[in-house]
């Protein structure tokens, strides 16, 4: 599978490290449509390629990417400009399955950067606010200047939806007036019904773990929390097998994964 | 307030969940209801601590003072969470300042009261040690998650 060549629309700064770009494609070939929790392969020509999750999902064929500048490729797709060309292979593997969570309670945690690819979950939920129970969404990042999506996150506490919107940052200044904790402190305040619950956890491994723990604690069933699993994903087609963990191939099988499937694979020592 | 209400306060809050009605009764006799306006300073470093909170509502924050730098929040308290622990142990001196954020109304209770009921009964001085010990475990897990930098930069891409 080529890369499809994509111009850049919009470019948004998020924060010092975190930008996202709004691409539609270049060439006459239907435009590529991907599913909450779904990434594409993301290439910078001749520098490399990288898997980025959607996050956010538009019905006029653009995709839209979140992108954190960690290394080279991720540095060079975050700072394009409107105009500028990437190139997109995908969509791959599996996403969130937001139509299991209809008629539960539904818990969605995200830390850092692993609100992007919940973005979109949350904002098909506002849009079927009836379909499901109680709904908590509960952020968390490293200082308040590392929210990502401040603009939706306020939207969504202001929403008359009744969705409970918890943001908690690990440490802050004075002037922040909100939570200062870890993540999991938000899930233990949170209001759902866990024999009910249906969870989707994005965000650093470690968290996830702890997030897990959190949720377990209060009884919500291990198969019903489903974490993204973030992996070195290079081909996306289960080929290379540098995303393989366990049996798993990350970019085919996951990286939305059963918490039951792939907490044990996390586990493993050297990975 | 009459003890009678403020043992059944005590007996409301998440901390004190089934603690015997006889324990109420005795740490009723040392609490009293306290209320703080936003931006009031609780406990400030150092400071000896002889109380501590039961949040019933509002927001406390939990900060370090550093030399030339701006205070930093390391934690924030809200309904349900218990402020202070610093009072059951020597040399009972507040470890970190705390500052109402939003308008708190708290059980305030004296540790020195407290302290001469817990050792004049070893098992209630052992439940109350216990209800701190866990939540200085929590904590202190919390403050390892916090040190694991969980949001830091994993991939290099």
């Amino acid at each position: 599978m080529r890369p499809r060549p994509h111009q850049v629309l919009e470019v948004k700064i998020e924060t010092a490290d975190v930008t996202t770009i709004v691409v539609a494609p270049i060439d006459a070939e239907p435009p590529l449509v991907a599913r909450a929790g779904q990434f594409n392969m993301l290439w910078m020509f001749g520098i490399g390629e990288v898997p980025i999750s959607v996050s956010r999902i538009r019905r006029d064929g653009a995709l839209v990417h979140t992108i954190r500048a960690v290394g080279v490729v991720t540095s060079a797709l975050a700072g394009l400009d409107a105009g500028g060309v990437v190139g997109v292979r995908g969509p791959f593997g599996t996403g969130w399955d937001v139509d299991s969570a209809a008629g539960r309670d539904l818990v969605v945690v995200g830390g850092g950067i692993g609100l992007a690819p919940l973005r979109p979950v949350v904002e098909h939920v506002l849009a079927n606010r009836g379909d499901y129970g109680r709904v908590s969404v509960l952020v968390g990042a490293r200082t308040p200047k590392d929210i990502v999506f401040g603009e939706d996150i306020d939207q969504w506490q202001h929403s008359d939806l009744g969705v409970d919107v918890q943001v908690t940052v690990d440490v802050a200044g004075a002037e922040w007036p909100g939570h200062v904790g870890v993540v999991t402190d938000l899930i233990a305040s949170a209001h759902f019904e866990p024999a009910r619950t249906i969870a989707f956890v994005c965000g650093p491994e470690a968290m996830m773990r702890f997030a897990t723990r959190a949720l377990q604690e209060l009884a919500v069933p291990l198969e019903r929390i489903r974490l993204s699993a973030e992996r070195n994903m290079q081909c996306a087609i289960a080929q290379c097998g540098h995303c393989q963990l366990g049996d798993v191939f990350v970019c085919r099988d996951g990286p939305v994964l059963a918490a039951a499937r792939l907490l044990p694979l996390l586990a493993v020592r050297g990975r | 307030m009459s003890e009678r209400g403020m043992h059944d306060l005590l007996g409301e809050h998440p901390f004190f969940a089934g603690m015997p009605s006889e324990y109420l009764e005795l740490l009723a006799g040392c609490a009293r209801n306290e209320v703080f306006r936003a931006g009031a300073l609780i406990g400030r470093e150092g400071d000896p601590a002889e109380r501590f909170y039961v949040v019933r509502s509002g927001r406390v924050a939990v900060g370090i003072h550093v030399p030339q730098h701006e205070p930093l929040v390391i934690a924030t308290l809200g309904p349900g969470d218990v402020l202070g622990w610093s009072w059951l142990f020597a040399p009972h001196a507040w470890r970190f300042d705390a500052v109402a954020t939003h308008e708190t109304h708290a059980i305030g209770l004296d540790g020195l009261c407290l302290r001469a009921k817990c050792d004049a009964d070893p098992a209630l001085g052992y439940e109350v040690v216990q209800r701190f010990a866990r939540i200085l475990v929590q904590r202190l897990e919390a403050t390892r998650v916090q040190l694991a930098d969980l949001y830091g930069k994993a991939d290099a891409r």
